[in-house]
């Protein structure tokens, strides 16, 4: 049960760069590593935006896939294989490339 | 009227990440070593912290956090026996410690007498991951009967670790575990990782750990 802890820091972060100005959207990108549930963040937010400048906000999600980078053949895979074996060139070596991050990228405010 | 888009780009647990720094000085500037230690329930997080404590209680006094969903504070009373100095935070219902608990917890212990911290994360291999606490070093525990495919499963945890302990190598005879596959996931997912097969029952492996301890806490 971590998405109240994350929500929460979702909303400070949104209300901080709004400056006192109402907030329309935040725009959010979760790497899919970071297991964060989608539904129960929506689900917080609407709690914990009432009452705020965030009240009525939109949440947008978009979703960064956890790959690895194939070191052999250059080219990207899902890290969900029972092996990490690239399955274009069935190379055995890879290193992780995407998909930890979890970062605010933008919000829309109205003036 | 239209919104207007303000760029933000902003870690969503940074406000927990600079909680975490103010506690890394704070740690540094008494001197401490702290540990993040995190793993599974049952892995053996606390029968290592009671082995490191009982062999460097008298060289680098150890201080123990243990972070717990519930207000039993039976591993922080462990490690008190076992010669650590503890105490013990009930997380409330969350899976994860977060920075401003193990800041909190950390006003209760007397820091002046401790040289080394290991903070014992709640049992979990996924969210405990995303927070840091200002630990200088995250300790994962893998422990034989969990299976040799948790870095396939986890590779969030075991990606983002600086030590691993395989623990439980007594019960290697009794169990199905495929030390290469593990190890070939550990690799991919963290190239280098300072590792340490020990048994927290018989001792084994356990001198390499306190030794890696001694010369990172001297
Ligand atoms: N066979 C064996 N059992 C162990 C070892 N280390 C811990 N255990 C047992 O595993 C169980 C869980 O250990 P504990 O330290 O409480 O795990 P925690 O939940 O991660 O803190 C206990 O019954 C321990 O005695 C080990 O190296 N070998
Ligand atoms: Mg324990
Ligand atoms: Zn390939």
């Amino acid at each position: 049960m971590h998405e109240l802890s994350i929500t929460e820091s979702i909303l400070e972060i949104a209300l901080r760069h709004a400056a006192g100005r109402r907030v329309a959207s935040v725009h959010l990108v979760i790497g899919e590593l970071s297991s964060y549930v989608d539904e129960s963040i929506q689900l917080f937010w609407q709690e914990l935006t009432r009452g705020t400048l965030a009240e009525d906000a939109v949440l947008r999600f978009a979703r960064e896939p956890g790959e690895l980078l194939c070191v052999d053949c250059g080219r990207q895979f899902p890290v969900r294989t029972p092996d990490f074996v690239c399955p274009h060139c069935q190379s055995g070596s890879a290193v992780p490339a995407t998909g930890k991050d979890c970062y605010v990228d933008s919000i829309e405010v109205f003036e | 009227m239209n919104p207007i888009r303000i760029p933000v780009v902003e870690k969503v647990l940074s406000a927990n990440d600079s909680v975490a720094a103010e506690t890394r000085a704070r740690l540094d500037a008494q001197g401490i070593f702290s540990l993040n230690l995190m793993a599974s329930p049952g892995a053996g997080k606390t029968s290592l912290v009671e082995r490191t404590a009982r062999a460097l209680k008298d060289s680098l006094p150890v201080g123990m956090v243990n972070g717990d969903t519930s207000e039993a504070a039976f591993d922080a009373e462990r490690s008190q026996r076992a010669g650590a100095l503890s105490v013990h935070i009930n997380t409330g219902g969350k899976c994860h410690l977060e920075a401003a608990m193990v800041r909190d917890a950390l006003k209760l212990l007397p820091l002046e007498q401790i040289r080394l911290l290991i903070i014992e994360n709640v049992g979990n291999l996924v969210c405990p991951s995303a927070w840091q606490l200002g630990a200088h070093r995250s300790v994962l525990i893998a422990s034989i009967p969990e299976g040799d495919d948790k870095p396939y499963k986890y590779p969030k945890m075991y990606s983002g670790v600086d030590v691993l302990i395989i623990n439980k190598i007594d019960l290697l005879p009794y169990v199905d575990f495929r030390m290469d596959y593990f190890r070939r996931g550990v690799e991919t997912l963290n190239p280098g990782l300072i590792t340490f097969p020990v048994s927290c029952r018989t001792g084994e492996g356990l001198d390499a750990w306190l030794d890696w301890l001694r010369s990172r806490a001297a």
